[in-house]
């Protein structure tokens, strides 16, 4: 799950995490207003929007009064900001956050993360900030450190001073950053977080470390334990049909091709999609209906899909294991029948009780065309969808 | 012989909820010595034939039991996987899906060291054909016969199998290594045990995108695997920054595309099927002919 960066800035201040100060404004006025307290002579007026790219959009402003504030704030305030991490839809940005500027000596990188190879935290740090971190990755790897930490031995005096050596912090601003990676620390293992980075973390002119800007994504599987967390979920950012999905315990994920896809189990799925690709065709949707897929759920699938309009046909992919094909096969006939599907469709099925479930399938009087295989799946929908549009 | 589990093995199943109960009985009606159950609270009942025990410890000096199936809810799963180590036990498989990543991290942490072989989680678990089933599989699939399977996926695994039984290749051990960030058993730990199994003389392997495991995968069989090994990456046109159903499933900061995945994997010798409807035929093609009657 991801969060906003005013809402990452809080919850670092709340660890001891040095922030500057900022107020959240949805109106030019409130942005005004949020100026006139910060009292700053610049203040920053930056789009809140689940992504990242935000200042070469646009959507990141400098203001020397409140008036001002108030006017950049209403470009920012209903704009679609694209960036290379939007997508070319873009985002509509709906709040703005109004920051003190600062007076900026050296721009530098921190994050930490879940290393998955070696299976233990990586503290990434670089004083290559205000940058993408993987170009600089790719064009100076020896401007970047990374230290692994224990997850069950926690981050030690001696990684902080490595960081400290890395980043060229001596004397007070290593102290400072004790603090800094040391509340950053107990951020990331107390909130269950998947990603915490701060690009850039500045060192002011003044020597004072900040937060200027934050990534905070948190681990959908701990949602469970923090319902403070939970309350940060913004349904705005999150795409309309997976906001659904997740609703009702479907993974699904929207691609930009026509042939809808209704899968068991998210190895297939992805397979079902290289699948038509192979065969010449394009996915309009990514579908894992889970384990647990019964008749209700194949209708829900069967909706969720046919809100994209660009699908001109659906491709039904079942490999039995848990799941019955028989109830699969009741559910897409139900959802046939009572949705008006309207495009194409092929049903494969296979496993624990396919013949049964074909035979509900062929016996429901329905155009379904049947598949025996993974192959001729692929083909039957890509042919389909071909027919559809011709 | 086989990897993991044969029909010796005596196993436990740790969380007699509705689905540790189904498939305890699936597993006892496909040849499977299912000894106990250990669910707190209910130690002392009797569950579909099945005595329960509080404790682990409890359930292992009753039976004799040497592996457990884990069906205990996220909360509760990483705890459970500790108390199995800690009894004793050989081997567990772990099947709950979304135990958090940090509990899953401290967990193998923890783990470092113990002589017990994790399995999972977020897995379908391993089935040693005609002999043992532990976990989810659908064991009526799969046959008796040389080739290995070991994927990070659970239908597709089926696919898989289903492919290789329909040619008349049988499988040594099929195992599902799960979809999360951290899991107990890599690529390269079943590699690893599928090279010394005298039973299997060829392997299949299924990889998805996210993380790098395949290519330390693709590495080990360069440097240490004799036996052929052929390969299926799934997700070779998924959108970067999108989770694929499964937690580990995500191309993120660049890493974790297919396309590096199968590089890899061909320039270590392995081939790779682009189609997963090839990926049977794929095998057969590059191992057929060693496979000699395990084939028919």
């Amino acid at each position: 799950m991801n969060v906003h960066e005013y809402q990452a800035k809080s919850l670092f201040r709340s660890f001891g995490v040095a922030v500057p100060e900022g107020r959240l404004a949805t109106t030019p006025a409130e942005a005004a207003q949020a100026a006139r307290a910060l009292g700053a002579p610049v203040v920053v007026v930056k789009a809140q929007v689940h992504a990242g790219g935000r200042g070469k959009a646009g959507g990141v402003k400098l203001a020397r009064s409140a008036a001002e504030a108030k006017q950049v704030a209403s470009e920012i305030l209903g704009m679609t900001l694209v960036s290379h991490q939007t997508g070319p839809e873009g985002k509509l940005v709906r709040k703005v956050y109004v920051e003190a500027g600062c007076d900026i000596e050296r721009e530098l990188y921190l994050a930490i993360l879940l290393d998955r190879a070696t299976e233990k935290f990586a503290v990434i740090a670089s004083t290559e900030g205000g940058m993408d971190i993987e170009e600089v990755a790719a064009r100076t790897p020896e401007k970047i450190l990374t230290l692994h930490v224990d997850p069950n031995a926690g981050l030690h005096d001696f990684h902080v001073r490595r960081v400290a050596a890395a980043l060229s912090l001596g004397g007070e601003a290593a102290k400072r950053l004790a603090g800094f990676l040391g509340g950053l620390y107990r951020l990331f293992v107390e909130k269950d977080a998947s990603l915490v980075e701060i690009n850039p973390l500045v060192v002011t002119k003044g020597g004072e470390l900040l937060a200027l800007d934050g990534k905070l994504n948190f681990d959908d599987n701990a949602l469970y334990r923090h319902a403070d967390v939970r309350e940060l979920r913004d349904p705005e950012e999150e795409d309309p049909r997976e906001r659904a999905a997740k609703e009702i315990d479907l993974a699904y994920v929207g691609l930009d091709g026509d042939i809808g896809c209704m899968v068991n189990g998210a190895g297939l799925a992805m397979a079902t999609l290289d699948m038509i690709q192979v065969c010449g065709g394009r996915p309009a949707n990514f579908l894992d209906a889970g384990g647990g897929a019964d008749k209700e759920k194949v209708k829900e699938a069967f909706k969720l899909i046919l809100r994209d309009e660009k699908v001109r046909a659906i491709l039904v992919n079942i490999f039995g294991g848990i799941v019955r094909c028989d109830l699969i096969a009741e559910g897409v006939v139900a959802a046939a029948q009572e949705l008006g599907v309207g495009v194409p469709l092929v049903v494969r099925l296979q496993g624990t009780n396919a013949p049964e479930g074909r035979a509900i399938l062929a016996g429901s009087g329905l155009d379904i065309t049947p598949a025996e295989t993974l192959r001729e799946a692929g083909e039957r929908a890509v042919a389909a969808a071909r027919g559809a549009r011709a | 012989m086989a990897i993991l589990c044969d029909k010796r093995t005596k196993l436990l199943v740790q969380g007699l909820g509705r689905m540790g109960q189904f498939h305890a009985r699936l597993s006892r009606d496909y040849h499977t010595q299912v000894v106990a159950g250990v669910h707190p609270g209910k130690g002392g009942q009797v569950v579909d034939g099945l005595p329960v025990f509080e404790t682990v410890r409890e359930a292992v000096a009753e039976t004799g039991a040497d592996a457990t199936v884990i069906f205990v809810p996220p909360p509760g799963a990483a705890d459970a996987i500790l108390e199995a180590a800690d009894a004793g036990l050989r081997l567990a498989v772990c099947i709950t899906e979304g135990i958090p990543v940090l509990d899953m991290a401290r967990a193998k942490a923890e783990l470092r060291g113990s002589p017990m072989r994790l399995v999972g989680p977020n897995c379908p678990g391993v089935v040693t054909p005609e002999q043992c089933r532990i976990g989810i599989m659908p064991a009526q699939i799969t046959r008796p016969g040389p080739v290995g399977v070991v994927s990070r996926s659970g239908t597709l695994t089926y696919e898989a199998v289903d492919q290789l039984s329909r040619l008349g290749i049988g499988q040594s051990t099929c195992v599902g290594i799960g979809g999360d960030p951290v899991v107990g058993t890599s690529f390269v730990d079943a590699l690893r045990l599928f090279e010394e199994d005298p039973a299997t003389k060829a392997v299949v392997m299924i990889g998805e995108i996210g993380g790098s495991a395949e290519e330390t995968a693709a590495e080990f069989v360069k440097q240490h695997m004799s036996k052929p090994v052929v390969a299926f990456i799934a997700g070779q046109n998924a959108p970067p920054g999108k989770r694929m159903g499964h937690a580990g499933a995500i191309i993120s900061g660049g890493k974790g595309r297919a396309a590096d995945k199968m590089a890899a994997l061909e320039a270590a010798g392995v081939p790779v099927s682009r189609s997963p409807a090839e990926i049977g035929e794929t095998l057969a093609k590059h191992a057929g002919s060693i496979l000699g009657d395990g084939v028919n």
